[in-house]
């Protein structure tokens, strides 16, 4: 039940992967009509050998015009032989990386409209080796598979036929020796598959142990552990020693036994040939084609053997693309939603019910009215759902029920371009993407020009240290960041919202990698940001939300206080024990 | 390179029988189209069944002393190579374990971790394929083209014109092509790191609304690779074809001279089938040996990487553990010459003496000219912004980083002139990123003091204010801890490596930022049991809240490097501008007056 499920999935996937193909069905018959002529071709080639050896019968008994005539039919074959194989690698080529591709595009376009949900809950990690190692093993194993399994094939019928067409009693020969390599290729394999796991878990186990403790270096040396370190890893790379030895060792038998089941072959066609040659069943000429047959014909079924396997796991891969292909995308806007404009900033949350997981309960019956203008502070301790309330007023996430609305428009009414636009995010996590300090700045504002930047650069304190960088504004950054300290990182991603100066502000613990002197300067640079404009801010440094309008203690995901500063102290509530803990010892 | 053979020299025995072996099975090899000429001329010619079945016994005797001589190879092969990697492995652990922080942070520890892993696989699989390969191919080509002068010279020149020729086909395309790969992997590269930008960045790019500009750009890269790519196959479609009509080209032309030898009387026709199978092994080990350049070009690259970690020396130099009386004598000795002038107060426990710091490659001082002395059993206070050089100041007590200027004293001795262990036995360090191991909390905190008994334990959990929750956890101390100690919360984490550091019962105790996850409750009953531990500690905090650090007997005030002003709480508030900017945008002064 289970396997038939399965194997539907497979010709499921086969049947995705060959939309893909169609696009490019030209190149695929083109290829498969060259592979077949090639194979013919390489396959007739030994048989014009061996006629031009029966013409050199011995001394003065050698048929000039005939040799004459084979080797110019045998030129003409090489000629068309290469060409068609030139002909193939580039159709194979062409139809592989345009393939590829397109499959990478395609992905990465459905993982810009994929729900927050679906990357929050998967490790970054795994989707881009689905979009990167997947695609790449997909297409060597399916299609590279795909041509060897084809081409193998052709070679074995092909070879058979010619083989038969000269001598039945010699093939016989070939076709009952050779299954005895895959015999001993399989016997080989199952041995070895268990020193195999052995070793990569043993690989695994010392790779854990080098990752913990030169990752962590500085500790190890700090409490001068490092003989007793070493001591540990020499105990695990001996024992991977051992293991590794075995696997090595054992799974390179391969090649030399199915080697030798090669020479078994030669040796029984040799000696079968021999024979019938002396009673004039074949002439030499064809012995020696038989010969080289002997040679190609255990070739493909080594090599299909490996394809099988190769092939099932191109399959594997692409299934685990076509899934974040085809993943659910977040809703998509409403059919003529509306375009969000000259927004005052008026934010009411209405009975929101929210949670990340259907069974646990986050956020409910949450309500909320803020006034243009107004700066909103949230706190709470960890994981109380204060990230939350952003991911939803930035609609990131959807509200179970009840429901958001900006200037009085449900925000699932109105395109979500619109809606961000509104607002100007500064996150806890820190996020640059690489290039220039100039093209991280200018995100909300591609035609900012020199002036506006320096002014925005200034007001968040950045410009001091911008300045400083190898080339200034134009200073190239690798991802995320790269070298620059997670202080700068955050006074960039400040400077960013600065310059487009939205209506509405998120402030998601924004600086809490920056030390309180900057901290100060940049509340002012907030400050005067803030005016006019409808703020929430997030922190857990009480001192930074101390000048809010409305500050929300949460708990749990609810609201259990309300109010400004001074009102919650005097309530002496949650919020005036958060706070006087600041004070203790 | 050179210097990572030395490992292969404890292997002589195998480097040298690998190849060997593997030698005999292409001479045996070699010797099939002979036995064959054989057959054709002798057995076929003369009709002579019989002797063609003793051929027959040759050749499977033949194929049998091949498959002997080939598996005792593989066995040598891999003995070496395993051997090899091992030993390469320990070595190269316990040389990244004696470096310094200092080549730690140049290296980085991803780059190590690699390095170990990885690049020494790689090596040990083109070991592996040297030994088995390397010699065979060659040997067999030549062999052939020997074997080949031993039939006839006139047809052996072919021979002669085409082994090079088909080299230069074959190497030729590879060198060009290979540094086109690495193009490729570059483009690889972008699409990957534009793959992993758009999801870490996920909220930023659509808060921006930057989701079609990504995918033009996203678009734009991945077309580039596909082109690159296309670029690369077409010149790497042309191996196949090329070499294809060459060797066939030659058996062509073989075959021709073939004709006119034996018209001549010269050669049999057995002898030109021989000739003809020579010029097909040919094929087949050229194109074994262009694969396998391919892997030793990646191995080479690999062991050169190791290389060069190995050449990292630390710029550290230790001293020898000495003894407790020499030592002393040393110390007073060394003070006497170095400076005789300067006057030692009893207790002195910490003494900055004009330090500066300047990190490796850096342009500038990190820290400059700090001068403070510190008595036994005092409590420091270090508060400053980022960057202000907190942490770096409290790296010179262990000596994890060298005074590029001046002297960190520790007892009235330069820390240069304790032995490793000595020096960092006597320190506990609670380093602001908070890493423990992969097993039980016992062993972890193990690290503090080998063999540290249970109640010592327990009483260095319970300063550390971890006791509750280590006693709800299943097994108390035989509980697990996952790798880095994921398991755990910030905070827990965070109260465990306290307690590792107080385990060793420290003479100086550093807390760098290490309360940041701890609420202030949990700090301030943190900080009050520590001070009431017995015997004189000297404690070092670093924070960045001024209520962590405000009761401690000195404060010292970092701003760029430099020490702002030193004393206790109510001096700097008077006196110190920095401390007051910090203080007060903490407290803000309505507040504090309330």
């Amino acid at each position: 039940m289970a396997k038939s499920e399965n194997s539907g999935g497979q010709r499921g996937t086969l049947r995705k992967v060959l939309r893909y193909i169609r696009k490019y069905w030209v190149y695929l018959a083109l290829s498969i009509m060259m592979a077949a002529l090639t194979v013919t071709l390489t396959l007739y080639l030994p048989i014009l050998t061996g006629r031009v050896i029966d013409l050199i019968i011995d001394k003065g008994r050698v048929d000039f015009d005939g040799v004459f005539a084979i080797l110019q039919q045998m030129a003409v074959v090489i000629g068309i032989t290469a060409v068609a194989q030139w002909v193939m690698n580039i159709c194979n080529n062409k139809m592989t990386y345009r393939i590829v591709q397109d499959i990478r595009d395609e992905a990465f376009k459905r993982i810009e409209i994929l729900p927050l949900k679906y990357i929050d809950g998967h490790s970054y990690g795994e989707v881009v080796s689905r979009v990167i190692a997947d695609v790449d093993q997909f297409a060597d194993g399916l299609l590279m598979g795909f041509t060897q399994f084809f081409t193998g094939v052709i070679t074995i019928l092909g070879t058979l036929g010619f083989m038969l067409s000269v001598n039945v009693g010699i093939t016989g020969v070939v076709v009952l020796i050779t299954p005895l390599s895959f015999v001993v290729a399989a016997f080989i394999a199952r041995k070895t598959f268990v020193m195999f796991r052995a070793q990569s878990e043993t690989r695994g186990e010392q790779t854990a142990l080098i990752e913990e403790m030169i990752g962590n270096q500085k500790v190890v040396q700090a409490f001068s552990h490092e003989d007793e370190a070493l001591e540990e890893f020499d105990e695990i790379n001996d024992r991977l020693g051992k293991c590794s030895l075995k696997a090595i060792f054992y799974s390179s038998i391969t090649n030399p036994s199915t080697r030798f089941v090669n020479n078994l072959v030669y040796a029984g066609v040799a000696v079968t040939g021999a024979v019938f040659a002396i009673k004039g069943g074949i002439s030499v000429g064809q012995l020696s084609c038989f010969l080289t047959y002997a040679n190609q014909y255990t070739k493909p079924f080594n090599e299909i053997s490996g394809v099988v396997t190769e092939l099932q796991n191109a399959l594997a891969c692409a299934a685990r693309i076509f899934e974040l292909i085809e993943e659910e995308p977040q809703i998509p806007d409403r059919e003529g939603a509306a375009v969000l404009t000259d927004v005052e900033g008026r934010v009411d949350l209405q009975h929101v019910e929210f949670s990340y997981v259907p069974d646990r309960k986050l956020i409910t019956d949450f309500n909320l009215s803020v006034r243009p203008g107004q700066r909103v502070a949230i706190v709470g301790p960890t994981g109380c759902g204060k990230t939350t309330v952003i991911n939803l007023l930035m609609r990131f996430y959807d509200v179970q029920s009840g429901r958001i609305c900006v200037d009085g428009a449900d925000i699932r009414d109105v395109t979500r371009s619109s809606l961000r636009d509104h607002y100007g995010m500064v996150l806890q996590e820190t996020w640059l993407k690489s290039g220039t300090i100039r093209d991280n700045i200018v995100m909300g504002k591609p035609e900012a020009t020199e002036g506006e930047i320096i002014a925005a650069a200034k007001a968040s304190h950045a410009h001091s240290f911008i300045k400083r960088l190898p080339q200034g504004y134009d200073t190239v950054i690798g991802e995320d960041g790269g070298s620059l300290s997670q202080g700068q990182k955050q006074l960039l991603c400040i400077t960013r919202v600065m310059l487009c100066l939205p209506p509405m502000l998120i402030l998601d613990e924004a600086t809490s990698s920056i030390d309180t002197r900057t901290e100060i300067r940049i509340q002012k640079a907030f400050a005067t940001m803030m005016q006019g404009r409808t703020s929430f801010i997030v922190a857990h440094r009480l001192s930074t939300i101390r000048e809010a309008d409305v500050i929300l203690v949460m708990k749990d995901g609810n609201i259990i206080e309300q109010g400004n500063h001074e009102t919650l102290l005097t309530q002496g509530g949650f919020y005036a024990t958060l706070y006087q803990s600041q004070f203790a010892g | 390179m050179r210097k990572l053979l030395v490992y292969l020299k404890d292997y002589r025995k195998e480097t040298i029988l690998a190849p060997l072996f593997k030698m005999l099975e292409a001479t045996f090899e070699l010797f099939v189209p002979l036995v064959m000429a054989a057959v054709i001329d002798q057995g076929i010619g003369n009709g002579n069944v019989s002797y063609v079945l003793r051929m027959g016994g040759v050749l499977v005797l033949l194929g049998v002393i091949g498959l002997v001589c080939s598996i005792t190879a593989q066995y040598f092969s891999a003995k070496a190579a395993v051997g090899v990697s091992t030993k390469l492995k320990h070595a190269l652990f316990a040389h990244i374990q004696g470096l310094s922080y200092t080549e730690i942070d140049t290296l980085g520890t991803a780059t190590m971790i690699t390095r170990m892993t990885s690049d020494v696989n790689q090596v040990q699989s083109g070991v592996n394929m040297v030994l088995r390969l390397f010699l065979r191919s060659p040997f067999i080509v030549f062999g052939a083209m020997v074997m080949a002068f031993t039939i006839d010279v006139k047809a052996a020149l072919i021979f002669v014109v085409t082994i090079p020729a088909l080299s230069v086909v074959v190497f030729g395309i590879m060198m060009w092509t290979m540094p086109l790969f690495k193009k490729v992997q570059a483009g690889l590269d972008s699409v990957l790191g534009a793959t992993r930008e758009n999801l870490t960045g996920a909220r930023v790019i659509r808060a921006f609304n930057k989701e079609q500009e990504e995918i033009e750009a996203f678009e734009q890269k991945n077309s580039a690779l596909a082109h690159m790519q296309l670029f690369v196959g077409k010149i790497s479609a042309l191996t196949n074809p090329v070499t294809y009509i060459i060797i066939n080209v030659a058996t062509v032309v073989l075959l021709y001279t073939g004709a006119v030898r034996v018209d001549e009387g010269t050669i049999t026709q057995g002898e030109v089938v021989a000739l003809v199978n020579y010029m097909s092994q040919i094929l087949i080990e050229l194109v074994k040996l262009a694969n396998l350049i391919i892997t030793i070009t990646k191995a080479l690259a690999c062991a050169n990487r190791i290389q060069s970690v190995f050449e990292i020396r630390s710029g550290m130099e230790w001293k020898q553990k000495v003894t407790e009386t020499a030592a002393g004598q040393h110390s007073k000795r060394q003070a006497d010459e170095t400076s005789p002038d300067e006057q030692r107060p009893e207790g002195d426990e910490v003494v900055f003496d004009h330090v500066c710091l300047t990190y490796a490659g850096a342009g500038a001082e990190s820290l400059t000219d700090l001068n403070f002395r510190v008595k036994k059993g005092q409590t420091v206070g270090i508060i400053g912004g980022t960057g202000s050089g907190k942490t770096s100041l409290v790296n010179m007590i262990p000596r994890f980083y060298d005074a590029t200027k001046g002297h960190v004293r520790i007892k009235g001795r330069d820390v240069r002139e304790y032995g490793m262990e000595e020096l960092r036995e006597m320190i506990g360090i609670v380093p602001q990123k908070a890493v423990l191991f992969q097993g039980t909390v016992r062993e972890n905190m193990q690290w503090g003091k080998n063999n540290a008994t249970d109640a010592e334990i327990w009483q260095a959990i319970e300063t550390a204010q971890a006791k509750e929750f280590v006693e709800q956890k299943d097994g108390r101390l035989d509980a697990a801890i996952a790798q880095t100690g994921r398991n755990l919360s910030g905070g827990q984490r965070q109260r465990l490596t306290i307690a590792r550091a107080l385990v060793g019962r420290p003479e100086i105790l550093i807390l760098d930022d290490s309360a940041s996850a701890l609420d202030y409750a949990t700090d301030a009953a943190l900080r009050q049991a520590i001070r009431n531990m017995e015997g004189d500690m000297t404690v070092f905090i670093v924070s960045q809240r001024a209520s962590s650090i405000q009761h401690a007997d000195q404060i010292i005030v970092l701003d760029d490097g430099e020490m702002a002003g030193i004393g206790i709480h109510e001096e700097l508030l008077e006196r110190c501008e920095v401390y007051q900017e910090i203080y007060y945008s903490q407290y803000p002064k309505k507040e504090v007056r309330s």
